[in-house]
């Protein structure tokens, strides 16, 4: 029975059990603790800039199945730590990207989806389109136009694992500040356009 | 079929123009025909068109001719409910002179239809429409909007793709 | 306030429209921002004035995914605009790009070939149920019911899968080239149509129990968002919130393109005009779908080895491309494609996508571009419904309203 061999439908209980246990005894740092359990929590806020939604809508739809990664779509930005820009972002969408990420909690995370979130894509040249990675720091890129749901499941796989090796969450824990990179300020303000 | 419908269509507004003593030219499409009025007469024409069955503004389209100096600007209107003309389009328009500001009267209180797809004329062509409601850019950030993007003389750069665009460079 | 007069937006002018009082009430409204960041993840803002719960003021302020598809149509020569305005409408591709191919088509004065016609239909068809199960999808997000989101974005799967059998992308397909199609299907093509209708039947009764006899459904859409044939005309909305307040309005029928004029369907109208009625209209339009599938499969399956593709681009093929399109029925594109002229004129080309008509207004001066192309999407005419239909309502209204008017923000901003 599967009961018996310490499989139930989540997974193995007994690595579970055992890996609580370390973190009780203390074996396992807090640091490794919070990363392990961030990786594993990943919400993405429901942000939509740009037609890629429809391919990360696909993702979390029974097919792709996105929840086994532990990642969940969620309506408010204050209970999430993950946004997924999904293709284009445009001047006006700039500022709501923007506001968006600093509405969320530390220690958050980001991926950039799509040609578009590259570098234009196909709209490398228009007059109303700017890099994400202008706005916000970017932890993982997605190519393609727009990526296949498989794509957007291995970023955040991908993601994981960096969260992991790197210890970004738990270093956030430690020191207030993310390792790897110092916080992206736009250059311009890029909400100077609204109300005046 | 669509050709009846266009004809009869052609025939009607013709009609309806001729009614209230509305001078004309024709312009004709592929499959459409526009009619080019004076700008002073263009709301009779559109009441005019309006009550002749055309209820609905399917587009306002606005094209810059910088060689002609001018800027022309049609709605493009059908019925959806009228089964004899059902499917055809026509056109009633002006031509503006292409200078900074051109103005032209709102057709907003004709057909409501029209009240976003006239915002839409003003933050790209810079035509401004007395007597609409709200005008005021519809798509566009007010900073790129005074740019006038879809008019000619505004180049979008087809550059070489390894070479990134600043930030802060519109244009 | 007391003894003013209120009015939320519920009085009629002479044209029997609402009109929107902004000055009478005043003082003891609030704003409220709703977007671009909601549950319903739609890329617009919709800016509201509340009397309490009860919205008197509505203001859709878009343009957050406007990505400048008519200055970029104009720079980008007449092939490669193809792929570009696909990305209006990326879940319903070759409704969006056949337009545009058509008024191409008129002006250079070619016509598809028969085969490349049913072709087209054919793709047209796939992806009108793919969109408005993907429009089911986000109404049950909108309304807190996921399993309509699971079950939809589940069975859109299906029709995705038929897509890329036919033209090897999910959904960017750039299937419809000026002259007919890229790709004809292989043998077991019509079978695998066959059984996804089958399927699919089996499932919107399903849906039916599920979604559109749900008690709790019903009562939040029935009478809610009340659009009448009068608005309906007068705003100029389209699509099936047109059909679903009584207007059989439909540019298959009213100015028939490709084959659609020898099939046999069905334009489904209601006339409530209510949220619940647009649900409707979008469920008996996938069954007429399926119907015009059936015919299409058969007529491709009895007049196998037709050309896809007009001989004024077939005879200018080289072996190797000869070959490919014998052997593989595959059409390629050739390198004059990229520096293609068309002659001096003005062409409008439309087509009734899963949200309504599609307009392109293309105009050629002779050269390696189009002088210019004027494009108004489905979703651009039905923008102006948000203003004149959510007053009167309470905001717990708006999501129901807002997901029962399909609004897809991409195809709107262009």
């Amino acid at each position: 029975m599967a009961a018996e061999e310490g499989k139930v439908y989540v997974g193995n209980v007994d690595v579970a059990a055992r890996r609580a246990r370390d973190i009780l005894l203390g074996k396992l740092k807090l640091e490794d603790a919070v990363d392990w359990a961030t990786s594993f929590s990943l919400w993405p806020v429901h942000l939509t800039t740009s037609c890629c939604s429809t391919e990360f809508a696909a993702t979390f739809g029974p097919r792709f199945d996105g929840e086994q990664f532990g990642s969940l779509p969620w309506v408010s930005p204050r209970q999430t730590n993950l946004i997924v820009i999904e293709g284009t972002v445009t001047r006006k969408m700039a500022c709501a990207v923007r506001i968006t990420w600093e509405q969320m909690p530390s220690p958050k995370f980001a991926i950039a989806m799509g040609a578009c979130a590259l570098d234009g894509g196909l709209f490398y040249n228009s007059y109303n389109v700017v890099r994400p990675w202008e706005v916000i720091p970017i932890d993982i890129y997605i190519p393609g136009c727009p990526p296949r749901p498989e794509s957007v499941a291995r970023a955040i796989v991908e993601l994981q694992r960096k969260i992991r090796r790197k210890h970004l969450a738990g270093e956030w824990v430690r020191t207030g500040w993310r390792p790897d990179r110092e916080p992206v300020k736009p250059k311009e303000d890029v909400c100077s356009w609204w109300r005046g | 079929m669509a050709a009846d419908k266009l004809s009869t269509a052609r025939q009607r507004a013709e009609e309806a123009l001729k009614s209230i003593g509305v001078s004309y030219s024709v312009e004709e499409g592929a499959n459409f025909v526009e009619f080019i009025v004076d700008v002073a007469r263009l709301k009779d024409a559109a009441l005019a068109l309006k009550n002749a069955g055309f209820g609905t503004v399917v587009s306002v389209t606005a094209t810059d001719y910088p060689k002609k100096n001018t800027i022309k600007v049609v709605y493009h209107v059908t019925s959806m409910i009228d089964d004899e003309v059902k499917g055809a389009i026509i056109g009633v328009g002006v031509y503006l002179p292409r200078i900074d500001k051109p103005s032209m009267p709102s057709l907003t209180g004709v057909w409501l239809s029209a009240e976003f797809m006239e915002r839409e004329v003003f933050e790209f062509f810079g035509v401004e429409f007395e007597g609409h409601p709200d005008l005021k850019p519809l798509l566009l950030i007010p900073p790129l909007a005074e740019k006038r993007p879809l008019r000619k003389d505004f180049v979008v750069r087809e550059e070489n793709i390894y070479e990134g665009v600043p930030f802060s460079n519109v244009g | 306030m007391s003894g003013d007069i209120r009015f939320y937006g519920a009085f009629k002018d002479e044209l029997g429209l609402k009109t929107i009082p902004s000055r009478r009430i005043a003082k003891d409204t609030y704003e409220i921002f709703i977007g671009p960041q909601h549950p319903g993840s739609g890329h617009m803002r919709i800016i509201i004035k509340v009397d309490g719960d009860v919205i008197v003021e509505a203001e859709p302020d878009i343009g957050y995914v406007h990505r400048t598809m008519e200055k970029l149509g104009e720079i980008r020569g007449w092939i490669k605009p193809i792929p570009l305005f696909e990305r209006m409408a990326i879940h319903d591709a070759c409704n969006i790009t056949l337009p545009y191919v058509r008024a191409v088509e008129k002006l250079m004065g070619v016509e598809a070939p028969e085969r490349a016609k049913y072709l087209r239909v054919l793709l047209c068809e796939i992806n009108r149920i793919a969109a408005h199960l993907y429009g089911f999808a986000i109404f049950g997000i909108f309304l807190g019911h996921s399993t309509m989101y699971m079950w939809a974005m589940g069975d859109r799967e299906v029709w995705i899968e038929l897509a890329q059998e036919l033209t090897g992308a999910r959904l960017t397909h750039s299937y419809p080239v000026p002259g007919g199609v890229r790709r004809d299907i292989h043998d077991e093509y019509p079978d695998m149509v066959r059984r996804a209708i089958r399927y699919m039947r089996k499932r919107l009764e399903d849906y039916r129990k599920l979604f559109l006899d749900n008690p709790v459904i019903k009562s939040r859409l029935e009478g809610v968002g009340v659009i009448s044939k009068k608005q309906v005309v007068e705003l100029g909305i389209v699509g099936p919130n047109a059909r679903g307040s009584g207007v059989a309005y439909d540019v298959r029928l009213a100015d028939p393109y490709e084959v659609y004029d020898q099939l046999d369907f069905e334009i489904p109208v209601f006339e409530e005009g209510d949220a619940l009625a647009r649900t409707y209209v979008r469920v008996e339009e996938i069954k007429q779908s399926m119907n015009i599938l059936e015919q299409v499969v058969d007529w491709l399956e009895k007049h196998k080895g037709e050309p896809i593709i007009h001989e004024s681009v077939s005879s200018k093929y080289g072996p190797v491309h000869k070959k490919v399109l014998q052997e593989q029925r595959r059409a390629k594109l050739l390198p004059l494609h990229a520096t293609m002229k068309v002659p001096a004129g003005r062409a409008i080309g439309r087509g009734e996508t899963a949200r309504g008509e599609v307009i392109y207004y293309v105009e050629s001066d002779g050269g390696l571009n189009p002088y210019r192309v004027r494009i108004v999407t489905p979703s651009a005419r039905n923008a102006i419904a948000f203003k004149y239909a959510l007053p009167g309502h309470k905001v717990m209204d708006l999501p129901a309203i807002y997901g029962s008017l399909d609004y897809f923000p991409p195809e709107s901003d262009r």
